[in-house]
């Protein structure tokens, strides 16, 4: 088990250069001088000469790229052009709303997601399971906004039961908090809930047809303990899989709730940062999201044991 | 005869809906089992065999299935219980063991988890008390280590045993009824032999009628007292086994028992396999005019194809559906 | 003991016993053919197919459908209510949603489906060539799983904020968001039909390389690769809109959905009808491409469809 865990984590290695190599070189795959593409169409030449010889362009490429890398190990990841703080500090700043959207998405998605499609699947052929996966399709064709905008004028501008935008901290209390969140979350859980609901459905459909839930009916176990104690936890891997793979949606999404509930998060940073053409920010959100993404699912590559007893390292 | 019987079916009809018509998989079979008695059901693949034992358990997904008909046991006919009468029937008085070892148990929960949940659904253990009732009858089914086998997961263990830990579950509440589907035919012959000998000491032991389904006639002889032999969801004969086995009264069943040379020489080594039959079962999804067997029949006539026969005693306690076999004079 | 045997050819139907005949449990299965039975077994497609031709056919023909000039402004009659005159009423800067609504099908199909046919053509590409060179495999993959982890509209956004904003450069952007699953798929295909014996047997028997791809490899990828082109139209529609909504799309001249979107968010909590309306569209355009690809996934693959 350790010694796969470490097999796992190296395994990453790769991957994070990739993604930094991408990231990094975003600037210089752009047609035209990287400089004036930061400085944007209103700069002087001055401002462009003072960008340049801040990236130390004179240098060769891969030098650039080391520097950069080691600086971002050692949690320097540049400074923006626009705010001139350090990328780090503006990160900091934003990242409790977007870590507080994530983590209730998350559990809202699951908690509505899995008991969805496991019900579609026991009722398989029903109106239910016809619901479900007419819901599910709504889920991946609505996008994000289209759902958000269509909450908030229902929920918070036509009954007035909680607030239309904006972000309360944690720290000013639990429910002024959580009240800000329910809309933003229900909206970027919709893609993610129809994800989930539809791997459960798919796995759960394929495990009830097994030779051991015939078993279990015929040992005199009810519908429940077929479902949520035979048949789920045999589900749970491409379960666990798909929630982990879903994070990208998560992310992606997070970007897109953040404008429209204003919520001032990495979402809306990425935005104004690509309005702006802040490279650097730029550069440390994707990676931070990136790296995210890559520790999530590495993590739920590990947990796998605990759900399949099969699976040994 | 006397006795009440333990299981009565009368006329039971299990049909399924498949996009291309309906499957009548079992149409119109009747037979009981007394109590402490093993009967075995013998036929090829896509008889019916396995859909009427999971009938018997309404275990037949519903849609796409329908049962009809009357599964009287212990004097109360299954068909009209509720779901929730039918559970507390199910693993209790009535048990399962299943032809496949490797698939049947679940594979993320223990062995014990398993045979204890048995016990605490029908007989409301608690926890602890299921696993030490485990560890009891993984010992009765000959596993040696139980107590560290009940807390290994199924894929630690060789089909052999999985299959002995079917049959502790099965086993675990005392169940008056006992169907095995195949109970044998997914291991190897050693482990076949013991499994049957397992099967044979623990009825006497525990006193539970057997419900074998089989197409192994080598275990027929072997285990069982009275032979229901079945084509196209039909039965087409039905004798004690000696008598089966020596006076074959249906041309399907001459047709098993062909390569069969004789009684109790099957499990030496060598498993006794049916007999070839020239020709395919026919489709269920359409009605069959006259009889089934009548596509396959060496014997058939124009009469065979146009008139269904009626299941007619041949013989003592020997009923088959041919309008050709030989009828002894029965005294009246 | 005395036997009687029944000789044949001899015995009428009233000589012997008939068995009872055995009544129906179930109504009889109606079985349907045809075109309509097709659609009536995969009501999804019907559906899907259906509304989509429809959309098409609004992007074809919105000239002739009484719309105006989607860019011309007319500050005079700014954010007017729907109305008989404006359908869906003008936005911020006089001009008739409604007209912006129907030409803006057209970029969102154009996008759908460039964006749908460049990722499958370069997926197939990279898919086929790392499942059968092995040095570019390792190479290829480690870039596409480097690709993937970095969530596709981030990666899309992260290309559109390099560029000025143009069709060309969203198409361009969400294809290679969208290049790596693809070639994923294509590799998977490649890799489990290698170990066919007839693939086997083509190998051993000296066909060429390029042979067995086109005879062997390409046929079977086209049904998995046809459905995942269609799930990759319905969010390369989506995506298009998300990045026209925050700004780093197409230019705001141009009436795409997103566009239109963007353009009424300022104003959604007043005038939500500016929202409203595209948003209405884009749902259904992406709902019918949607539909389309599970009804295809059901109907071309059935093993597929027991996964998702």
């Amino acid at each position: 088990m350790f010694a796969y865990a470490i097999r796992r984590i190296v395994a990453t290695i790769p991957v994070m250069a990739v993604v930094a190599l991408f990231v990094f070189s975003l600037l210089y795959i752009s047609p035209g001088d990287p400089a004036a593409v930061i400085a944007g169409d209103q700069a002087t030449p001055q401002d462009v000469e003072r960008i340049r010889a801040s990236l130390g362009l004179d240098r060769p490429y891969l030098v650039r790229f080391g520097e950069w890398v080691w600086n971002i190990v050692r949690g320097d990841l540049g400074t923006s052009i626009f705010t001139n703080l350090p990328v780090s500090t503006m990160i900091a700043q934003r990242i409790e709303p977007t870590l507080s959207l994530m983590v209730i998405t998350l559990f809202l998605a699951i908690g509505i997601a899995v008991p969805m499609g496991v019900v579609a699947a026991w009722k398989q052929g029903t109106w239910i399971d016809r619901a479900v996966m007419g819901f599910a399709v709504l889920g991946f064709s609505v996008p994000v906004f289209v759902v958000g905008y269509l909450l908030a004028y229902v929920f918070a501008l036509e009954l007035d039961w909680l607030p239309v935008q904006g972000y309360t901290p944690f720290s000013r209390g639990m429910w002024p908090w959580f009240q800000n969140l329910i809309l933003p979350a229900v909206a970027l859980g919709g893609v993610y809930i129809a994800l989930i609901a539809r791997i459960t459905r798919a796995t759960m459909l394929e495990v009830l047809q097994q030779d051991y839930i015939r078993t279990a009916r015929a040992k005199g176990v009810g519908q429940s303990g077929i479902l949520f104690l035979h048949a789920l936890k045999n589900a749970a891997v491409p379960i666990v899989t798909v929630v982990g793979i879903g994070v990208a949606l998560l992310i992606g999404g997070a970007v897109v709730t953040e404008s429209v509930f204003a919520i001032p998060g990495l979402g809306r940073l990425t935005v104004d940062a690509i309005l702006r053409r802040d490279y650097p920010v730029i550069q440390g959100v994707i990676l931070l999201f990136s790296f995210v993404y890559v520790l999530v699912n590495l993590l739920i590559d590990l947990l796998y044991t605990l759900f399949d007893p099969r699976i040994r390292y | 005869m006397a006795e009440t019987p333990l299981l009565d079916v009368r006329n039971l009809q299990t049909h399924f809906r498949t996009p291309d018509g309906i499957n009548r998989a079992v149409d119109g079979l009747s037979f009981h089992v007394n109590a402490g008695e093993t009967v075995a059901i013998v036929g090829e693949s896509g008889c019916g065999k396995s859909v009427t034992s999971m009938s018997i358990l309404r275990l037949i997904p519903e849609p796409p299935g329908k049962i009809a008909g009357e599964i009287v046991f212990n004097g109360r006919d299954l068909l009209k219980l509720s779901d929730k009468e039918m559970r507390a029937i199910r693993g209790n008085d009535v048990s399962m063991i299943f032809q496949e070892p490797m698939t049947s148990l679940n594979p993320v929960l223990t062995v014990g988890r398993q045979i204890g949940e048995t016990l605490r659904l029908h007989q409301g253990l608690n926890a602890q008390q299921a696993e030490a009732k485990a560890v009891e009858m993984l010992k009765l089914v000959g596993i040696p280590a139980p107590e560290r086998r009940v807390k290994e997961y199924p894929h630690q263990l060789s089909g052999g045993m999985r299959q002995r830990v079917m049959i502790a579950m099965a086993l675990a509440c005392n169940p008056k009824l006992l169907i095995a589907d195949e109970p044998t035919t997914a291991l190897d012959v050693t482990i076949q032999a013991q499994i049957l000998d397992l099967m044979r000491d623990l009825k006497h032991r525990v006193g539970a009628a057997i419900v074998l389904i089989t197409h192994d006639l080598g275990v027929v002889a072997e285990v069982a007292e009275r032979v229901i032999v079945m084509y196209a969801g039909r039965k087409v004969e039905e004798a004690p086994v000696k008598e089966l086995f020596n006076d074959p009264k249906h041309p399907y069943t001459q047709g098993l028992l062909g390569a069969v040379p004789k009684l109790g020489s099957s499990l030496d080594g060598s498993t006794e396999r049916l007999a070839e039959i020239p020709g395919l079962v026919p489709s269920l999804k359409q009605r069959i005019d006259g009889c089934v067997f009548a596509g396959r029949c060496p014997k058939v006539t124009d009469l065979c194809r146009a008139v269904a026969p009626a299941l007619e005693p041949k013989a003592p306690n020997h009923v088959a559906a041919c309008h050709y076999a030989e009828k002894e004079l029965l005294a009246a | 003991m005395s036997t009687t045997t029944l000789q044949p050819g001899r015995l009428g139907p009233g000589d012997v016993a008939a068995a009872a005949p055995l009544p129906d449990i179930m109504p009889p299965v109606k079985a349907r053919k045809g075109f309509i039975g097709f659609l009536r077994r995969n009501p999804t497609i019907a559906i899907g197919g259906g509304l989509m031709l429809l959309i098409i056919a609004i992007a074809i023909f919105a000239p002739l459908l009484w719309t105006t000039d989607p860019t011309a402004l007319a500050p005079a009659r700014r954010t007017r209510e729907p109305s008989a005159m404006y359908w869906f009423g003008t936005d911020m800067l006089g001009r008739d949603v409604y007209s912006r609504v129907l030409y803006g099908a057209r970029v969102s199909l154009t996008v759908g489906f460039s964006v749908a046919f460049f990722s499958s053509l370069i997926g197939l590409t990279i898919g086929l060539t790392s499942g059968f060179i092995r040095w570019a495999d390792a190479i290829v993959m480690r870039i596409m799983d480097g690709l993937m982890s970095i969530p596709s509209i981030l990666l899309a956004i992260a290309l559109m904020a390099l560029t000025r904003g143009s069709v060309g450069n969203v198409i361009l952007a969400i294809t290679i968001a969208e290049v790596p699953r693809v070639s994923r798929l294509v590799r998977g295909v490649v890799l489990s039909l290698r170990e066919q014996p007839y693939v086997d047997a083509a190998v051993a028997s000296g066909t060429t390389t390029p042979r067995i791809i086109f005879r062997h490899i390409l046929p079977n990828t086209l049904a998995p690769l046809t459905v995942q082109a269609t799930y990759i139209c319905a969010s390369a529609m989506i995506a298009e809109s998300i990045l026209s909504f925050i700004g780093a799309g197409t230019p705001p001249i141009i009436p795409s959905w997103g566009n239109i979107m963007a353009e009424g968010r300022a104003l959604w909590q007043v005038k939500p009808y500016i929202v409203f309306f595209p948003a209405i569209f884009l749902s259904l355009t992406v709902l019918a491409v949607n539909l389309l690809g599970d009804g295809l996934r059901d109907a071309l693959d059935p093993r597929m469809a027991k996964r998702v």
